[in-house]
């Protein structure tokens, strides 16, 4: 079945998986966000509760990202190569970032765990700041590119020695690190309205919606407006030579329409959920903001792959800039991968079967207190 | 890949690299042997509806969820430790290594975290069979977790499958099935992951037996026991089984590796077992010194031979013979195989100077060669010996080696003697005032641990110099970063890592002590 397609459908195909898993983790980072909210339980009680709505949720986010990760060693190696070991100080702090998280649910709350709950809560705000903000950042260099070179034998190397963190300080990538946190901490927050049913905190993550949707559409619109006016990083098909071109991401929207679309679509859900819950009151605003994030994000990584662009820019030696034509795996790897990518929508159903069944009922006090295994 | 290669940047990235392993591996295997230990307990229960069973179950589960919580901290670092440490790496084999690692993110990670939600958060929301299946497939995940990143694992130890394609100057995969059943792959899988279940079931006997020193929760801990006492017995026979064939297949794969953990400088026909020895420190680069053999040992003839070749008077190699060469036996000399690297990766330079300058008809021609099966054969499988320059580089530190290996057969043999008395005991009633043998029993939880994490340091320490066993040279895979960069975060892994396996620990003691009782309803 696959084997009928040509190379460059395979890698195609292969980005598209990439975005799509890209796009749901960005969605999945609610988690992070309202890690980030722990304070609007103002008792012990409260707190609780939002740990532990958080608590059952914290594995998806986290093996989507080692799948993301693995996902993309698999189908575009160089890429892996290149940036892992090249922006070394991003991506160390990123990973710091989530060791600490992942034992944070699970100790926090218990007898003797050493440290304290306090720095276990410390370590899930720091997660969910840092971690979305440099995850937004790093993603954001997809469009901005990077200072590194590529040898005729693929071996990679840096040529800054601030190895990544240079990428901080493009304001540029900071408008969609910023972007991403606040967007997380929305999410949060309209998660745990849906999750929750407790008057208190209901009412606070009402008010919380506010100062955070509003510096969220602030920092995407700077970056989306700014994204469509720049120069872009282009490769011509046949010669396969990377030059800079103007308005580059807004070309390849009008190039592709149906990516257009899924951004306004994307766009448009997001606002409507937002609203829903910010003038109506709603519950279900997760549910039409998080689809809107999954749209919009997915277009977002179309544009910096599709229509002949490079999806990891060098500015420091533009032929070096990796294409998802260049930096992928062979044909047969893609092929046979592609055979395993058939599993994904049944780990969909079997993650909406389990997840449905454990939110079947809103997390209460009273329902904490019946449960053996609480954070 | 570059010609200048800074060394102490490959030893931070070696350590930071063990080091990350290492604490990985020590949450991994109770992981594997747990879950399944935790699925038999609620299928009794479910079967006899007896709440002790419910009780059993779920204190076993806490302390497979603390558990579980750090080992997944750690997994993570590995797997961005592959980019972000040994990048030259991940282009070279990334082709045939990265899809392992996608299919276990895929298959494997996510039945593992969805159905741990429910094992943990569904017991009054689901039916109580569902709530098993749940059970059985985290176990089933987490086994399922190990066989891909083993498969990988097996594929740098013994590549198969591939070939090297110039144009883009790494291995690209031919064949997914001869990497997913290469019986080095399997083998591996199977040892492996039954040393998972030896490590739980010596885990879960030695908890058990403090219940009884303790006098507390005796029903509770009996109970306990003859689960993993079954299990750990089954499991240990098996597991020596399997590595018996491990040591076969690394005589047939890896004869440098098989040499050092059995410490044989010199081969020879009948070769014999050396049970008991006392290893010379590091090889002598300015003596003859890494060519003497080993003075105090305990030698059992012709077993070793038998062992690796089922054969009494097999020749097996020696270190020596495989560094100089033998003529006899048609073993080639490591000098003589880092010539023929030199000019295998020469001719890739050439090739690739030849496209850089438009030089078609030398392009062509080189292309052509690369494609040959003599030059394949006869050339380009040396191409990782082309990045040595010292012959005695190819020898692995031969008294690690095999202190661990030894120490690894040792405890196999001794968890088998465990588990046979355990279950007897229990069955003549007399468990309870064997006060000693209940403190062995407690006491030999860390040697697990120890035989486990010595097996891993005979793997691969033992196959060093090399990452890709003959094609890539540790030195040559290294990410192009500050070896200072590295020593950073190689302190600051170590110092979290401690702080949260303090905290693990000390969680999982207070748990203990607490008991089923509260564990349980
Ligand atoms: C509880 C732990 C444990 C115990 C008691 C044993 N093993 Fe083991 N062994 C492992 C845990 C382990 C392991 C951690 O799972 C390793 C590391 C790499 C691997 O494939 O499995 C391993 C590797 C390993 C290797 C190296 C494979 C390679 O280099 O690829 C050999 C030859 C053996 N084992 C042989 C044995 C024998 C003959 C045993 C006798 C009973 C034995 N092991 C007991
Ligand atoms: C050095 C290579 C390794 C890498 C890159 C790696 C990667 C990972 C990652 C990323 C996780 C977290 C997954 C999650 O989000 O749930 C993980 C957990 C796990 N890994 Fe590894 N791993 C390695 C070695 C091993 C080995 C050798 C085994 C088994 C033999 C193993 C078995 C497991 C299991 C069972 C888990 C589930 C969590 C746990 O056991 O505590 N891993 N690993
Ligand atoms: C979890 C169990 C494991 C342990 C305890 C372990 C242990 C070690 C140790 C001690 C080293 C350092 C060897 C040396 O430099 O002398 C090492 C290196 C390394 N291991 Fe493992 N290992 C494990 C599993 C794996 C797996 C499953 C893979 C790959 C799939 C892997 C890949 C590597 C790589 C790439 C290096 C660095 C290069 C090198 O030193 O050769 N390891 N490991």
């Amino acid at each position: 079945m696959f084997e009928s397609l040509s190379l460059l459908a395979l890698q195609q195909y292969w980005w598209i998986i990439i975005s799509l898993l890209g796009s749901l983790l960005v969605f999945l980072m609610f988690v992070q966000g309202g890690q980030t909210l722990l304070h609007i339980g103002k008792t012990e009680m409260e707190r609780t509760i939002l740990v532990n709505s958080l608590g059952r949720k914290w594995e998806f986010t986290f093996t989507t990202l080692v799948t993301f990760g693995g996902a993309f060693f698999a189908s575009f190696p160089l890429f892996y190569s290149t940036s892992f070991g090249g922006a070394y100080w991003v991506w160390m702090a990123i990973l710091f970032c989530f060791i600490i998280q992942a034992v944070s649910y699970e100790f926090r709350s218990k007898p003797q765990n050493f440290l304290g709950k306090k720095v276990y809560e410390t370590f899930l705000l720091i997660n969910g700041a840092l971690g979305t903000i440099l995850i937004g950042t790093a993603v954001a260099t997809f469009f901005t590119g990077s200072l590194f070179s590529v040898s005729d034998l693929n071996s990679s190397r840096w040529e800054v020695a601030s190895h990544g963190l240079e990428a901080a300080l493009n304001l540029h990538n900071l408008s969609l690190g910023l972007a991403v946190f606040f967007l997380a901490r929305t999410l949060g927050l309209l998660y745990f309205i849906n999750n929750i049913n407790n008057r208190p905190i209901l009412d606070r993550a009402y008010k919380q919606l506010w100062l955070n949707a509003i510096p969220f559409l602030f920092f995407f619109l700077t970056f989306l407006i700014w994204l469509l006016v720049r120069d872009g990083f282009a490769y011509d098909p046949v010669t396969k030579v990377v030059s800079m071109e103007p308005f580059k991401y807004l070309h390849n929207l009008l190039a592709m329409p149906v990516v257009t679309v899924i951004l306004l679509l994307g766009v448009v859900l997001v606002l409507y959920g937002l609203f829903m819950a910010m003038f109506k009151a709603a519950t279900k605003g997760i549910w039409f903001t998080g689809i809107g994030t999954v749209l919009a994000v997915f277009s977002l990584f179309l544009i910096a792959g599709f229509n002949n662009t490079a999806f990891y820019p060098s500015t420091f030696d533009l032929q070096s800039s990796l294409t998802i034509e260049n930096s992928s795996s062979s044909k047969y790897t893609l092929i046979a991968m592609s055979y395993v990518s058939l599993f994904v929508p049944f780990v969909f159903a079997y993650i909406y079967y389990a997840w449905k069944a454990i939110d079947k009922t809103k997390i209460t006090e009273e329902e904490l207190n019946n449960e053996h295994h609480k954070y | 890949m570059t010609e200048q290669f800074d060394y102490s940047l490959v030893d931070w990235s070696r350590a930071q690299f063990a080091l990350t392993a290492m604490y990985h591996w020590l949450f991994v295997p109770l992981t594997l042997g747990l879950g399944f230990i935790v699925a038999f307990m609620e299928t009794i229960y479910l079967k006899t509806k007896n709440p002790e069973w419910k009780r059993i179950t779920k204190f076993w589960m806490t302390l497979f969820g603390i558990n579980f919580a750090i080992g997944v901290a750690t997994g993570i670092i590995l797997e961005f430790e592959f980019g972000t440490n040994w990048s030259n790496y991940s282009w070279f084999v990334g082709d045939i290594f990265g899809a392992p690692l996608a299919i276990e993110g895929i298959m494997a990670f996510f039945l593992e975290s969805t159905f741990i939600a429910v094992m943990f958060f569904g017991w009054n929301k689901v039916s109580p069979k569902f709530h098993l299946v749940s059970t059985w497939l985290v176990a089933f995940g987490a086994n399922l977790s190990a066989l891909w990143i083993l498969v990988a694992n097996g594929w740098m130890q013994f590549p198969a499958g591939m070939h090297f394609n110039p144009e883009t100057a790494r291995n690209e995969m031919l064949n997914f099935w001869e990497v997913l059943f290469s019986p080095v792959a399997i083998n591996k899988f199977l040892h492996t992951i039954t040393s998972g279940y030896v490590l739980a079931s010596v885990f879960v006997v030695g908890v058990s037996a403090w219940f009884l020193i303790k006098k507390r929760n005796e029903q509770f801990a009996v109970k306990s026991m003859i689960v993993a006492g079954v299990f750990g017995l089954l499991s240990s026979l098996f597991l020596a089984f399997s590595g018996d064939t491990s040591a076969r297949l690394v005589a047939q794969k890896q004869p440098m590796k098989f040499a050092a953990f059995e410490g044989l400088y010199n081969g020879s026909h009948g070769a014999p077992l050396m049970a008991f020895g006392v290893i010379p420190g590091e090889k002598d680069s300015t003596s003859q010194n890494y060519l003497s053999d080993i003075k105090i040992k305990i030698e059992i003839p012709n077993v070793l031979s038998y062992m690796a070749y089922l054969d009494p008077n097999a020749f097996v190699p020696g270190i020596n013979d495989l560094v100089d060469g033998n003529k006899e036996q048609g073993i080639m000399s490591a000098t003589e195989k880092m010539d023929r690297g030199k000019l295998a990766r020469k001719a890739l330079r050439e090739f690739k100077d030849a496209k850089k300058n438009g030089d078609t008809i030398l392009y062509n021609q080189l292309k052509a060669k690369f494609a040959e099966p003599a030059f394949q054969e006869n050339y380009f499988k040396y191409f990782g010996y082309g990045f040595l320059n010292d012959p005695k580089d190819l020898i692995p530190n031969v008294p690690i080696s095999f202190y661990s290996f030894h120490i690894m057969v040792l405890f196999g043999f001794y968890f088998i003697i465990m588990f046979a008395l355990v279950l007897r005991f229990i069955y003549k009633g007399s468990l309870f005032r064997k006060r000693k043998f209940l403190y062995l029993l407690l006491f030999s939880i860390p040697l697990a641990y120890i035989a486990s994490q010595s097996g891993w340091v005979v793997a691969e320490v033992g196959r060093q110099p090399w990452v890709i066993q003959d094609y890539l040279p540790t030195v040559a895979a290294v990410s192009q970063i500050d070896a200072s960069a590295v020593q950073i975060t190689f302190w600051l892994f170590f110092a979290v890592f401690t702080a949260l396996l303090i905290a693990e620990i000390k969680i999982m003691t207070k748990q203990i002590k607490i008991g089923p009782t509260e564990g349980g309803n």
